[in-house]
């Protein structure tokens, strides 16, 4: 995918600590007003990258540009980027609007204006009340609010966030996921977010950028990062609880394994001829079909149930098929129990198939 | 749910408390002797200061003045009867201040900026200058002493309460650079990239972030270098005239003044009135020096 005018782009870009090579000439494109989510295990070097993009981090090789311009020199405040960082990282003996107006004091905005931004960034992220406040006397939620409202204020094209909701609890993670959203829905500036929480990357991001060891396994949307991973990290890494894999052969379009075989009759190969090989077939424990439905599902078999987690909006089914785990959800008010034998129906179009050796897609 | 009572049986409630135990009875036994062990030595130089002479010489050290005098104090702080050279402690006292404050803010103005960019602004050969600095903290004083005596008389500070407030903040670097360096690597870096995006610079970051969050640190490094500067006794003998001995050096001719009778009673109050000064800083600070402490020690 070619992006006309990126409102940042990185290029080439190699960053190592002395010897350890955290980043290997990674490309990337972002558009202007996009919701960008890298998205990875922790130490695959998300934070790395965007350290690079602020300017904190010197690159090793290659470049980064902002809004076409080449910033890889440029010191970190006249990138035109604002940053929120996991642990908040305010002032602590600044009051909130100390924290908020010390960028524009330090750009030598006029006072009238520092004002008039300062109030307008607290009237959308519902500080206005906590301005008089020290960071210490703010619960975790509106600190990270203040954090928001800091990048905010200062009127920049790109917004970095460094895993923003990781140090709230859970409930408190979801609403301000939900404000995050909607804020921008509202700006529509440029958002770079790295996570670790795939929920959170699911649900916010225009485009996931999924990493791994600094390398980008995949770029795409929710969507295809979902329907179509490219390879098996990323099949494996979305979804919770993960992919069922099973190793078997493909030949003449069909999938065999000890227990299953599948005919890919109705699958979307990523190339039009596929040479049999040993392959690994990916289906996600959500995609397997129970109840009435099994009749009509295009392969049948049986599962012995090992175990069950009901979570009330769905439950959790653990079988083994081929002699391997296999996870399959079902509506939360599936009445089944350990022991049972459980029909089930799986769709080999909804599957994903990868190359055994190369992992990649096919 | 009922809201009836039902009478339970068994333990209930909150564990009484056991009254005195053998380990609580040695814990405290242990630390009364240790206080007796302390406190023994002030108590007889507090009352001793206040005897009289004849008093003094009829023996016991342990019982408490009868007619009480505060005498020997006004001898020690002005007095010259004690030796040809001295003259009290009061000119001794305005030398150590004169000493004292300008070394403990110079030093630790310098020694803050130090460990803040060793903390904070990575440049080339920044772990050699620390491992220099680290290694300068071990190196004896003595070895230094006569070629500084040498580099003070070419710059003609030698005797000067100038030249010993240079070396008192030479001597203080090391120590309190690598206590800022610590200090500053604990708070999170984090705050640090917050400011550099704010636009802010290298004094902008140190005065504006990193200074007002180091009040504990601060408070510790002032505790140490008045306490340090104050009880030093090598330096003042060495760097300094009789104009410009600090205290302590005074203190020692009076002590060790080989003139007539000993005066236990002056000798006893000198030494109360010089070590006051760092006292009252412990007194003052106690708590928040614990908590630089604490804060300093956490990572290295
Ligand atoms: N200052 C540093 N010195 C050496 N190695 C580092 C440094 N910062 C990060 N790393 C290493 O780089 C890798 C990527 O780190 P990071 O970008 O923080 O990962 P994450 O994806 O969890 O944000 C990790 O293996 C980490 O150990
Ligand atoms: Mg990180």
């Amino acid at each position: 995918m070619n992006i006309e005018n990126p409102s940042v782009s990185i290029k080439q870009l190699d960053l190592s600590f002395g010897a350890v090579n955290v980043l290997n000439g990674l490309n990337l494109d972002i558009a202007e007003g996009e919701f960008l989510v890298l998205l990875g295990s922790s130490g695959c070097g998300k934070s790395t990258l965007l350290n690079c993009i602020a300017g904190l981090l010197e690159p090793t090789d290659g470049q980064i540009h902002i809004k076409g311009k080449n910033v890889t020199w440029a010191e970190p405040s006249e990138r035109g980027i604002g940053m929120v960082f996991q642990s908040y990282a305010l002032y602590p003996q600044m009051t909130v609007r100390g924290n908020l107006s010390f960028g524009l004091k330090n750009a030598r905005v006029p006072k009238p204006e520092i004002e008039k931004r300062v109030a307008r960034a607290a009237e959308v992220l519902q500080i206005e009340a906590l301005l008089d406040r020290k960071p210490a006397a703010l619960s975790g939620g509106q600190r990270q609010r203040v954090a928001i409202g800091r990048a905010l204020v200062r009127d920049v094209d790109v917004f970095l966030f460094d895993e923003p909701l990781s140090n709230l609890d859970a409930k408190l993670r979801a609403d301000l996921r939900v404000e995050l959203k909607r804020l921008h829905n509202q700006l529509q500036n440029t958002m770079i977010y790295v996570t670790h929480d795939q929920v959170e990357a699911m649900t916010l991001a225009n485009r996931i950028a999924i990493m791994k060891d600094g390398n980008i396994m995949q770029l795409g949307t929710p969507d295809e990062i979902y329907n179509q991973p490219q390879n098996l990290y990323v099949a494996d890494f979305i979804g919770s609880p993960s992919m069922n894999f099973l190793n078997g052969t493909l030949e003449n379009g069909t999938f065999a394994c000890r227990d299953l075989t599948l005919p890919m009759s109705g699958y979307a190969f990523a190339a039009p001829q596929v040479a049999d090989d040993a392959a690994v077939i990916g289906i996600r424990p959500e995609h397997i079909i129970t109840g009435e439905l099994v009749a009509g599902a295009p392969v049948k078999t049986q599962v012995l149930i090992d175990l069950v987690e009901p979570m009330g909006s769905d439950t959790l089914v653990y079988a083994q098929v081929d002699g391997k785990p296999f996870r399959i959800r079902m509506d939360g008010q599936a009445r089944v129990a350990m022991g049972e034998t459980l029909d089930i129906g799986i769709d080999p179009a909804r599957a994903s198939l990868f190359d055994q050796n190369t992992e990649a897609r096919l | 749910m009922s809201a009836s009572t039902t009478n339970l049986t068994g333990p209930t409630g909150p564990k009484p408390k056991s009254g005195v135990t053998v380990a609580s009875f040695f814990v405290y036994g242990t630390l009364f002797i240790m206080a007796l062990y302390y406190l023994a030595p002030l108590y007889v130089m507090i009352t001793t200061s206040l005897k009289t002479m004849p008093e003094i010489r009829q023996g016991d050290v342990f019982a408490l003045p009868r007619d009480i005098t505060f005498q020997p104090w006004f001898d020690a702080w002005r007095s010259e009867n004690t030796g040809a050279v001295s003259r009290g402690l009061s000119d001794g006292f305005w030398n150590s201040v004169t000493i004292t404050i300008p070394s403990v803010i110079l030093s630790i103005s310098i020694a803050s900026v130090n460990g803040y960019a060793l903390a904070n602004w990575p440049f080339k050969g920044a772990t050699v200058f620390f491992t220099i600095l680290i290694f300068g903290a071990f190196i004896p004083y003595q070895l230094m002493l006569y070629p500084i005596v040498i580099l003070l008389k070419n710059i003609g500070l030698y005797g000067d309460l100038g030249g010993l407030i240079i070396v008192h903040t030479i001597f203080g670097m090391p120590i309190l650079t690598l206590l800022f360096r610590n200090y500053f690597s604990t708070l999170p870096s984090e705050l640090f990239s917050a400011a550099r995006i704010d636009g802010a610079g290298f004094w902008g970051i140190f005065f504006r972030v990193m200074l007002p969050m180091s009040v504990p640190i601060v408070v510790v490094a002032v505790i140490l270098q008045i306490t340090g500067i104050w009880n030093d006794f090598l330096f003042g003998v060495v760097y300094a005239r009789s104009e410009t001995w600090p205290m302590t050096v005074q203190l020692n001719n009076i002590v060790n003044s080989t003139f007539g009778e000993k005066e236990y009673n002056v000798n006893m109050a000198a030494t109360i009135l010089t070590g006051l000064v760092p006292l009252t800083v412990y007194l003052v600070s106690g708590k928040l020096f614990v908590r630089g402490i604490a804060a300093g020690a956490v990572k290295g």
